[in-house]
């Protein structure tokens, strides 16, 4: 039963990794994102960790896949042009892709690392529940934890920076763009005075 | 199962993430195989978590968890900012800093 859950979420997992990569259309790479997170998140149950798998889909697959979405919708989906500027990248790239995970496999599998053999040993009971993993976070992990909080902080703030429309750095592009929403009529010379002024 | 499965497959699933990024042009799609690539070490974490008997594992890929929420909101915040100056959201043409 394990095997069959393990595959099911690899197949899914591996599926939605390869669409993301092959999809032309932006849009349809995060919906294929979205199927590669849910899979995750069932291995992570599979592994007992009950935590890490309602934050991959409350956290993930909920608000930064919206984000994703709405980003997407926003900017529109470009198609990607087929100009190369390396000869031959389309086919250099997935020999590289292939020769990393050998090794990455080679790496893995040739350490003799105790944990590698073997089901791994009798987990106790809430292991990985919330409230093991709180406690944690709020006894060992205490610095590592408030340091993620003013990242968060710090990561909001500066998006709000960097998305914010700076109408004093372009007043001439802003006025135009403004002016031809308006059925292409611009507006009286006067008004962006007044509107400086406000 | 034991862990070599999840850590081949999570081997696996970094490739294909390391390929779409050097394949892809978009810059959104490159932000996603950025993602693949992060998930793809979270998996490896909480194998490790579960099989050596450690929660200690699970608490470092929540803090991967984080950091990658601050690095799409800064790519994406980047992504907004490119597109209301009608700058190409192409990165090869976004190549001043090359030198």
């Amino acid at each position: 039963m394990v095997e069959v859950c393990f595959f099911l979420g690899a197949i899914g997992a591996l599926g939605g990794a390869i669409a993301v990569v092959g999809f032309r259309n932006p849009f349809y790479s995060v919906l294929a994102l979205i199927v590669h997170l849910f899979s995750l998140a069932g291995l992570f149950l599979l592994l007992h960790s009950e935590f890490v798998a309602a934050a991959q889909i409350v956290v993930y697959a909920g608000a930064v896949m919206v984000l994703y979405v709405f980003v997407t919708a926003y900017v529109g989906g470009a198609e990607e042009s087929a100009w190369e500027p390396i000869p031959g990248q389309r086919l250099l790239a997935p020999l590289m892709g292939a020769a990393l995970f050998v090794e990455l496999s080679i790496a893995v599998l040739g350490s003799s690392l105790k944990a590698l053999n073997g089901e791994g040993p009798e987990i106790p009971l809430g292991f990985g529940s919330p409230a093991a993993i709180g406690r944690l976070l709020m006894e060992r992990f205490m610095v590592a934890f408030e340091a993620a909080s003013m990242l968060l902080l710090l990561a909001a703030v500066g998006a709000v920076v960097l998305a914010s429309r700076r109408d004093r750095d372009h007043p001439p592009a802003a006025e135009a763009e403004r002016g031809e929403r308006q059925d292409g009529i611009l507006r009286e010379p006067s008004e962006p005075s007044t509107r400086a002024a406000v | 199962m034991a862990a070599e499965w999840y850590l081949v497959l999570s081997a696996l699933l970094f490739a294909v993430g390391a390929v779409g990024v050097l394949i892809r042009r978009s810059l959104i799609v490159i932000l996603l195989c950025l993602e693949l690539m992060l998930n793809a070490g979270n998996l490896a974490l909480v194998a490790f978590s579960r099989m050596l008997g450690d929660q200690d594992g699970q608490v470092f890929a929540l803090i991967v968890m984080v950091v990658a929420a601050c690095e799409v909101v800064i790519g994406l915040g980047l992504i907004v900012a490119l597109y209301r100056r009608r700058l190409p959201l192409d990165v090869d043409d976004l190549r001043e800093l090359r030198g």
